[in-house]
């Protein structure tokens, strides 16, 4: 059987890239980001799981306004580099499990969650940030990675509580498959940020302080968070945060937190870190 | 139309279906230039380039003007008009500063101080009340 022994969310600020990418991520500015994180990469080595499930959203790459899809399940062999504008990312392209992603997609519609099977799709920082983040610069990414992307660039994106209830069903759909895999989930995006209109650089560390306490500790009380507060609260971007509830519903009730990591600024954005793990 | 909700947050234009429709040529010509050919074409006659897409004359003029807040008035996405400022060489906080009114080095400072709190910015109302406030 398939389990999953924990999940990490973390923000995934394009800056981030550039940063690494460009060689920048010795300097101050960006050292303070990134050494948030070197707990996490031991830690990852050592959980070293068969199979990352990856919540994140698509930043107008491989969905126009062409198709929106609220919740897209990419069950591809490879997902390629999306060219953002400036070329791909130097990083290795992003190789799927579409056994296991195939049986998710069965088994998340039977549980009457009509998402949208992706079986070609470019992958942008959305993604490609948190595994740098959490790896590093490898010449290949040490596990197969199955992209759930959700919609959050066009409003509204999917309730808290909807988000919630889709981990719990991930969870069912990893725990039904008949191999014996470690999976781990991120959820990514947020914190509070805002990147357009006279209101751009809001950031609310009460709120994100909150939200991080909760997410460890009492997740429901996060999924009755309104869209309109998220929007007032966390800024126009900070809804993104409805996708560490998908992350959070696929875990235990009761968590272990190993590490948390919060720090402002990353260019725009307010930067959140937390990983959990589930005690049995 | 009905209000939203959300219409009373100040300085905030939220992304509905309805700006979306509203928006939507305007964002897929800045779609557009995800390819390298047609950031040539555009770069080569701005003009020309967009005459190519059927949006109205203000947001062809809102472009060629780069009023990234009226873009926005006008159903842009902050994502799809990225891909208009990466092709001028511009980032995410270059356009944000433009965007609130101040100077990058200005909005720059103002996000390593913490970022601009929520202590009066949840509410137009309270916006209302500050003189000389710069409102999109």
């Amino acid at each position: 059987m398939a389990r999953i022994v924990a999940g990490v969310a973390t923000s995934h600020v394009p800056a981030i890239a550039a940063a690494l990418d460009l060689g920048k991520s010795g300097e101050p500015y960006w050292k303070r980001v990134f050494d948030g994180y070197q707990r996490s990469k031991e830690w990852l080595r050592k959980v070293d799981p068969d199979v990352i499930i990856l919540v994140y959203n698509d930043h107008a790459s491989a969905f126009s306004l062409e198709i929106i899809p609220t919740f897209a399940l990419g069950c591809a062999a490879q997902f390629p580099i999306a060219d953002e504008g400036w070329g791909p990312r130097p990083v290795p392209a992003v190789k799927g499990h579409p056994e296991l992603a195939a049986h998710i997609a069965q088994s998340l519609i039977l549980d009457e969650f009509d998402l949208t099977i992706v079986n070609r799709m470019d992958v942008d920082h959305g993604l490609t940030v948190p595994l740098s983040l959490m790896y590093g610069q490898p010449k290949e990414w040490p596990c197969p990675v199955i992209p759930l992307a959700v919609n959050v660039v066009q409003y509204p994106p999917p309730t808290g509580r909807r988000c919630y209830h889709l981990g719990r069903a991930i969870r069912k759909a990893v725990e039904s498959f008949d191999q014996n895999l470690r999976v781990v989930v991120f959820g990514t995006g947020g914190m509070s940020h805002q990147l357009q209109g006279p209101r751009a650089g809001l950031i609310n560390k009460a709120f994100d302080e909150r939200f991080l306490d909760a997410i460890a500790r009492d997740p429901a009380a996060l999924t009755r968070i309104s869209h309109v507060e998220y929007l007032r609260e966390a800024g126009s971007e900070g809804i993104e945060l409805v996708m560490w509830l998908v992350m959070r519903g696929a875990l235990d009730d009761e968590v272990e937190e190993v590490h948390r990591f919060y720090h402002v600024p990353a260019s725009n954005t307010a930067l959140g870190h937390i990983i959990l793990e589930n005690r049995k | 139309m009905k209000p939203n909700e959300y219409d009373d947050i100040p300085g905030t234009t939220v992304f509905d279906a309805q700006r979306s429709r509203q928006g939507y040529h305007l964002n897929m010509f800045c779609m557009s230039l995800m390819k390298a050919e047609n950031r040539a074409a555009f770069k080569a006659n701005e003009r020309a380039y967009l005459d190519r897409h059927p949006m109205t004359g203000e947001q062809k003029q809102a472009v060629l003007d780069r009023d990234w807040n009226r873009m926005i008035s006008l159903g842009g996405n902050i994502y799809f008009l990225a891909k208009l400022f990466f092709t001028d060489g511009k980032s995410f906080q270059y356009v944000a500063a433009v965007m609130t009114g101040s100077s990058q080095e200005e909005y720059a400072q103002m996000m390593l101080n913490g970022g601009r709190p929520p202590e009066g910015n949840r509410y137009a109302a309270e916006w209302e009340k500050k003189p000389g406030r710069k409102r999109g």
